[in-house]
């Protein structure tokens, strides 16, 4: 059983790209089709409680299920294999990167992906505000952006400051629209 | 005290970072880079590029590599746990509590407001690269590269591995 938890989490943490988001549809088709470890319901109510919380996805919810199947060491052993093989492989390679550094090409390299990251970045940027806009109207989002735009970029508020007194006010003000 | 310096850049991420690993980017940037100051902006976005190019969660690909420059094996090891525990730990003990709160009115409200606030901290993290990259390379590299990337990464689905590196290949010619 370990076994195979270490295995699904671990092709799970191999074949995801874009990050852990992304991967959720691999779990899924482990899961629950491959494995047969939950129903599709219990899934998605997993799922649905990683989002209520902060943090990465993929590890919560491989760690969760790990949980309900085989306790703390089977929470542990599905993160481990959700996340260490990767993080091995990107030490040894900016390890690498790092130790040529000097040669012209190699710092090349650098400056051109620059770039290349920054239209990621952008990419996500539209897709969180896409999804902001799903629950509520464009006007919203543009006025409430503009604001936290200037607290964030003008005021140079910390970030975390913003986003706690957010879930407060989310958490303690009565139900009803924004 | 460095580890409880590493501990605390990445809990406050994990903790705040609502719209899973994606969206603790931006807070572990204003940790590693503004605040601590363990990294430039351009390691920083060198760690982006290779997180991105590499397959799993990038939180922890970012905690893993950053603690483990900052404070070695155990210094890895503090930063991935400070962001893949609080989280986890939450979800185990409370998931009765928490299947309460799922869809209702409350917590549509907190996505619904932080999602704009770390799009803005993305976008931030965006301009500086792009502003970065037009005083290192160039506007016409930069252009080029910026305008090629995007039409690969949204109208060709070309994978983002793939995108990486052309951008690793078009810098060690050109720039």
């Amino acid at each position: 059983m370990h076994f195979k938890i270490f295995w699904v989490f671990f092709k799970v943490g191999m074949l995801g790209y874009g990050g852990g988001p992304s991967s959720i549809p691999l779990v899924h088709k482990e899961v629950v089709d491959t494995h047969k470890w939950m129903t599709d319901e219990a899934f998605q109510d997993a799922l649905a409680i990683g989002n209520v919380l902060p943090g990465p996805i993929a590890t919560k919810l491989g760690g969760y299920i790990g949980y309900l199947q085989k306790g703390w060491l089977g929470l542990a052993n599905a993160v481990f294999a959700t996340i260490l093989p990767t993080i091995i492989l990107m030490i040894i390679l900016l390890k690498l990167f790092t130790e040529f550094k000097d040669l012209e090409w190699v710092q090349g390299m650098s400056h051109g992906v620059m770039p290349v990251v920054g239209v990621m970045l952008a990419i996500l940027t539209y897709e969180f505000l896409a999804k902001a806009k799903a629950r509520t109207t464009w006007q919203f989002i543009i006025l409430f952006t503009l604001i936290a735009f200037v607290l964030l970029a003008v005021l140079e508020v910390h970030p975390a400051i913003i986003i706690l007194i957010i879930v407060v006010f989310s958490l303690f003000r009565k139900e009803g629209r924004i | 005290m460095i580890y409880l310096q590493i501990f605390l850049a990445f809990f406050i991420p994990g903790i705040l970072g609502y719209g899973g690993g994606p969206a603790s980017i931006p807070l572990v940037e204003q940790e590693v880079v503004q605040n601590y100051e363990w990294m430039d902006s351009q390691e920083f976005a060198e760690v982006l590029a290779l997180g991105n190019a590499l397959p799993g969660p990038i939180a922890t690909k970012m905690a893993g590599f950053i603690g483990f420059e900052v404070g070695g094996v155990l210094g890895s090891v503090v930063a991935v746990t400070a962001t893949v525990m609080p989280s986890l730990m939450l979800m185990v003990f409370l998931a009765g509590l928490l299947y309460r709160l799922k869809g209702t009115k409350k917590f549509e409200t907190l996505t619904t407001l932080i999602r704009p606030v770390i799009a803005i901290l993305l976008g931030i993290i965006a301009y500086d690269f792009f502003s970065n990259a037009f005083t290192d390379s160039g506007s016409l590299h930069t252009i080029i590269l910026i305008v090629a990337s995007f039409f690969m990464l949204t109208k060709f689905n070309v994978h983002p591995a793939l995108v990486i590196i052309f951008g690793l290949v078009y810098g060690a010619l050109f720039l």
